[in-house]
């Protein structure tokens, strides 16, 4: 018998997702992967899989799945509503499950993208090197495409033994501070105060946003120039301005050239952040410099870090769902957090 | 977008962009030139073979180089420093080059716009087709969608602005042309660009060894089939064939 998990309903959009499909854009094959690299690799940890490993990346409600294994360990990250043969359960730690289990996965009060880990992964192939899914060019993934009610996902492993693990805390709260990049490469196609009123505008995520990008409503600004450049590379991040004068941020399902200039680019460390913003959502950009986004980077990989280092497994004697409230692990912005921010350096 | 001729060759001076805190963009250029395109090429290749630690691929385009990097690993200084010293001062001699010949069937339902095109420039379609597939064109970039090859050589007289409305869906395989571009397609996509036919081969095949047919550099001459000859050649692309043809000439 095959072990699988059956997707009851897998919400409005969900894919499968890895760190991506890296080194095929010179051919025109996109990235794609996970929005929040940095929650999957949490899902991925808590499991024990190599964090690159592939997982469900779900939007706004995660669903509904059913054990068909005999034994399967599971983890979801991300503060949404799960419940585990109708009984409430904590996100942010792994639980063991057996056959016939249900796990629904609802809403979040400010979550956006969540994730679903399970150990050993999923049974799906590798394609290019990645078994993430790009819905637009059908690669990756199940057929290519989001994933379907009354479809099974095949896992590759037997649950392991031992502990399952848990992070020592369920507050991983996104933030709508400031989105941080760098200027270029087509800064120059702006006057100064374009790019001035870039910095000040305060923009809405329009709902017509996905994966590939999200269109920012709000004041439009004009180039120098034509709207038009002859087309180059596009690096995740980038904020391009489009014939409406509208920025539109490329993001993990980006193509891999355009024609439009692009005024900045989102700093690395603030790619995760941006997948946790909703449609209407306010969105405001500061400038930061090539060393500034350096030690930003070093920071929020040091955070990361040390929140792996706290990964423990759960004690035996506890019941697990009563997981103490701590500080904000992911941006570490909390008080008692000195130190561990990722937003400082500006 | 301009083309310069031939004759007026840029000077390889480039600029180092940032494109992020993971991206740096090699900029030759801002035009769409043979000579530029070149130079970028050689570069690309330069990078490469050099294995930088830290880079994670290189993007070539009409104009310039992005080449991805972790920084973490190299950061954007000793990265420029390191790119600086590769940068060509003129493309390679052009050795082992690739020139593909691919069969289109041009009009009716495989290329609808080609009737369009003839009027738009008072020209017979035979006339259109003769000039399409008597140009030699050269792979700039791929780029837009996995395999979608960027072609330049489009004679002048084809030249066509883009659609005001763009099209939501066009059949894999379009040969087309928008501005002074040309273009392959590999899977069904929107576009603006005016669709002049179609080919059999798939540019894009997961099932090959090497799943991308065309590379940036290489040439490309359009061979017209009829439809019946479209058919039988689809039916062996189906099945996992190539069936378009190259030589390398040194």
């Amino acid at each position: 018998m095959i072990d699988a998990l059956i997707i009851g309903d897998p919400g409005p959009f969900a894919t499968i997702q890895d760190l991506g499909r890296h080194g095929y854009q010179r051919f025109g094959v996109p990235v794609s992967g996970a929005m929040d690299g940095r929650a999957l690799r949490l899902a991925n940890r808590l499991v024990g899989n190599d964090e690159a490993e592939a997982g469900i990346e779900f939007t706004l409600v995660g669903g509904r799945y059913e054990v068909a294994a005999e034994r399967c360990r599971i983890a979801v990250i991300g503060d949404f509503d799960l419940s585990i043969d109708g009984k409430p359960a904590a996100t942010c730690r792994a639980h063991d499950l057996e056959r016939g289990a249900l796990v629904t996965i609802g809403g979040s009060p400010r979550w956006v993208r969540g994730y679903l880990a399970v150990a050993g992964g999923f049974d799906v192939p590798l394609v290019l090197g990645s078994r993430s899914t790009h819905t637009r060019s059908r690669l990756g993934g199940i057929d290519g495409q989001t994933l379907r009610a009354g479809q099974l996902l095949n896992l590759r492993a037997p649950a392991p033994s031992g502990s399952p693990c848990m992070l020592p805390s369920r507050s991983l709260m996104p933030d709508d501070r400031p989105i941080r990049v760098i200027f270029g490469p087509q800064q120059d196609h702006f006057s100064d105060r374009a790019a001035g009123q870039f910095l000040t505008n305060t923009y809405q995520v329009n709902p017509r946003s996905d994966r590939m990008g999200y269109r920012l409503d709000g004041p439009p600004i004009a180039p120098l120039g034509d709207y038009n450049i002859v087309s180059d590379g596009i690096a995740p991040g980038s904020v391009q301005i489009a014939g409406n004068g509208r920025p539109i941020l490329l993001l993990a399902d980006r193509q891999s050239t355009g024609g439009y200039p692009k005024i900045a680019t989102v700093i690395s460390a603030d790619l995760p952040r941006l997948a946790q913003f909703r449609p209407g959502q306010e969105v405001r950009f500061i400038a930061v410099s090539l060393d500034q986004a350096a030690a930003i980077a070093d920071q929020a990989r040091n955070a990361f870090n040390r929140l792996c280092d706290k990964i423990a497994p759960l004690p035996a004697n506890r019941p697990g769902d009563a997981v103490p409230l701590g500080v904000n692990p992911i941006s570490g912005v909390a008080a008692g957090a000195a130190g561990d921010g990722d937003y400082d350096g500006e | 977008m301009t083309i310069r001729s031939a004759t007026a060759a840029p000077q390889p001076v480039c600029r180092f962009l940032p494109a992020g805190d993971t991206g740096l963009t090699v900029e030759f250029g801002d035009v769409i030139d043979e000579h530029l395109n070149r130079l970028v090429v050689t570069f690309d290749r330069q990078v490469r073979q050099a294995d930088i630690p830290g880079v994670i691929e290189t993007i070539p385009s009409y104009r310039s180089l992005l080449v991805l990097y972790e920084p973490q690993v190299i950061g954007a200084g000793a990265l420029t420093d390191r790119l600086r010293a590769l940068v060509p001062d003129h493309p390679d001699d052009q050795k082992d080059i690739r020139r593909w010949q691919i069969p289109v069937t041009y009009g009716g339902a495989y290329g609808m716009d080609l009737d369009f095109i003839a009027k738009s420039h008072d020209l017979t379609t035979g006339d259109v087709i003769a000039l399409h597939s008597g140009a030699l064109y050269r792979v700039y970039m791929i780029g837009f969608a996995p395999g979608f090859s960027y072609l330049g050589g489009l004679p002048a007289a084809l030249r066509t602005p883009r659609r005001a409305d763009p099209r939501l869906t066009t059949p894999a395989g379009s040969v087309s042309l928008g501005g002074e571009q040309a273009a392959v397609s590999s899977l069904e996509l929107p576009s603006g660009w005016h669709m002049l036919g179609r080919t059999p081969v798939r540019t894009f095949d997961l099932r090959r060894d090497r799943p991308f047919l065309l590379d940036v550099g290489d040439l490309v001459r359009f061979v017209p089939v009829g439809a019946a000859e479209f058919e039988r050649l689809d039916t062996l692309a189906a099945s996992g064939e190539i069936v378009a043809e190259f030589e390398v000439t040194r």
